[in-house]
């Protein structure tokens, strides 16, 4: 579980975050979501403590992180994988070894060990016969599966996705999003996804919370979210006629 | 003014970052012995190739102004050896591994900035700055004295087959040149120079790559600045250690 409490963050005089308070629960898929710059990717990075809050506090179940040195985090980031928007893969290692890379850093397994999770992990995102090669000779949607590999080689408690889907077509992102929802119950983990993306919002949002401007503005699930009356929420998900339709299909 | 010392200042936390103790050694070793590869074997190259040039010049520039029956020709030699060792395998060698080695840092450390490298670094727990920036300091440190000895052998053997080539100089008079009231604190000081340069360079360029902010305009910015502030820290520091060493 995570839960943040009245989180604030500004960039010298520009307010990004307002007084933002939410709760993630564990098993689930914890969708942020609202428009390009509205502060999601700021939130979620001062969720997994990458920014400083200006004010407020973040727990992980018991665990005050805001209040954690870099040795006392380092602990709580062991359990944490994250799935970056450009995948974030490291250019000078292969396949293989970027998926290896958190356990030759953290454990004291043994290299058949090692190898052996390495193509579990990659079994499970569909990746096979692929262990050689380097970043620069996957598709988008590949290195999207090895980051999710690669953040789930530790078996974390806490998954965060910034924008999984952009740059996908969408059935590809369809499988990631899938993917991610299985992975969720399958290792219980307190997964919060930042998305855009409307199939995600409507096929994993199990929370959703509605940020607009720096400022949380609705929260629910997908099922709500179809008769919300909070015209912000609207205009942003129901932009385009066929969604509108859907929407006056469901009251 | 503000500007310096604020970039001053992250330097100096950016690399009490840099030397806390390694996570893990054995993986640091590996990264290093690639380092060791990437920015010193694949140097020599160019290094071999510069000093044999130059030692060829500075022996024939020394033989032309030199022309004067009351100087003995094996002046050439010891002017060559001296110009050699003291300055250019050491100070010249390093601008031009400045430029190669610094940009190639700076760059490499920004692209991993933009492109979030970093952050899964730092969000695995993994600090960063030392698991990429401490290997490169460690392999230049350790090889670029092993790249001036190479330059110092080469640029005197530039001398020798030029300068007879040329008819400057005989061969005989070239090496009794060469050996002629050798100084061998000479190379101390040329290979003292060398390491505290690596470490500039490398160091300075890391800097400058590891706080890019932005895309790759940036990151081509950040990279000719490692370039510019790591040659001009270098020719600075040049001055410093010559006075303290030699005086």
């Amino acid at each position: 579980m995570i839960r943040a409490e009245h989180i604030s963050k500004s960039f010298g005089d520009r307010k990004v975050l307002t007084d933002i308070s939410a709760l993630f629960e564990p098993g689930k898929t914890n969708l942020i979501i609202g428009k390009s710059g509205s502060g999601k990717t700021v939130f979620l990075k001062c969720l997994v403590g990458l920014l400083e809050v200006d004010e407020g506090k973040i727990w992980y179940n018991d665990v005050l992180f805001t209040g954690l040195d870099f040795h006392g985090r380092k602990e709580i980031r062991k359990q944490m994988g994250m799935l970056f928007q450009g995948s974030a893969l490291f250019d000078s290692m292969s396949v293989e070894e970027n998926v290896r890379f958190p356990l030759d850093m953290f454990t004291s397994m043994s290299s058949e060990e090692k190898l052996e999770r390495v193509n579990f992990c990659l079994g499970r995102v569909n990746i096979i016969n692929s262990n050689k090669l380097f970043p620069s000779e996957l598709s988008g949607g590949m290195k999207k599966r090895v980051a999710i590999a690669r953040a789930i080689a530790l078996k974390p408690r806490f998954l965060f996705c910034d924008e999984p889907n952009s740059g996908l077509d969408p059935k590809t992102s369809i499988v990631i999003d899938e993917l991610i929802r299985e992975i969720t119950v399958e290792l219980n983990m307190t997964t919060i996804v930042n998305t855009h993306d409307m199939n995600s919002v409507m096929e994993n949002g199990e929370k959703i919370i509605f940020i607009e401007e720096g400022e949380k503005c609705w929260e629910g699930n997908r099922n709500e979210i179809l008769k919300s009356d909070c015209r912000i929420l609207n205009d942003f998900v129901f932009a385009n006629s066929l969604a509108r339709q859907l929407k006056e299909s469901s009251k | 003014m503000f500007r310096f010392l604020s970039g001053f200042g992250s330097y100096w936390m950016l690399m009490s970052k840099v030397f806390s103790k390694p996570e893990k050694p054995s993986i640091y070793y590996r990264q290093t012995m690639k380092e060791l590869v990437s920015l010193g074997l694949r140097s020599i190259g160019i290094v071999t190739i510069i000093s044999f040039f130059m030692g060829a010049v500075i022996t024939l520039q020394t033989a032309y102004n030199t022309e004067n029956p009351i100087y003995p020709s094996y002046l050439i030699g010891l002017g060559a050896r001296d110009s050699i060792i003291l300055e250019f395998s050491s100070t010249i060698v390093a601008l031009i591994l400045a430029g190669k080695v610094g940009s190639n840092i700076a760059s490499e450390i920004g692209t991993m900035r933009v492109t979030e490298q970093i952050d899964a670094l730092e969000l695995m727990g993994v600090n960063s700055a030392s698991y990429i920036i401490l290997p490169k300091v460690v392999a230049t440190v350790l090889f670029n004295p092993f790249l001036t000895l190479i330059s110092i052998i080469t640029g005197i053997m530039g001398g020798l087959i030029v300068g007879t080539a040329a008819d400057v100089v005989t061969s005989q008079a070239y090496i009794y040149g060469i050996q002629y009231a050798f100084i061998p604190y000479y190379i101390t000081y040329s290979l003292i120079k060398t390491v505290i340069f690596a470490f500039i360079i490398t160091t300075v360029s890391a800097h400058q790559g590891y706080n890019v902010e932005g895309g790759s305009l940036e990151v081509g910015r950040a990279s000719t600045k490692a370039v510019v502030y790591s040659s001009v820290t270098l020719l600075l520091f040049n001055v410093i250690l010559t006075q303290l060493l030699l005086s």
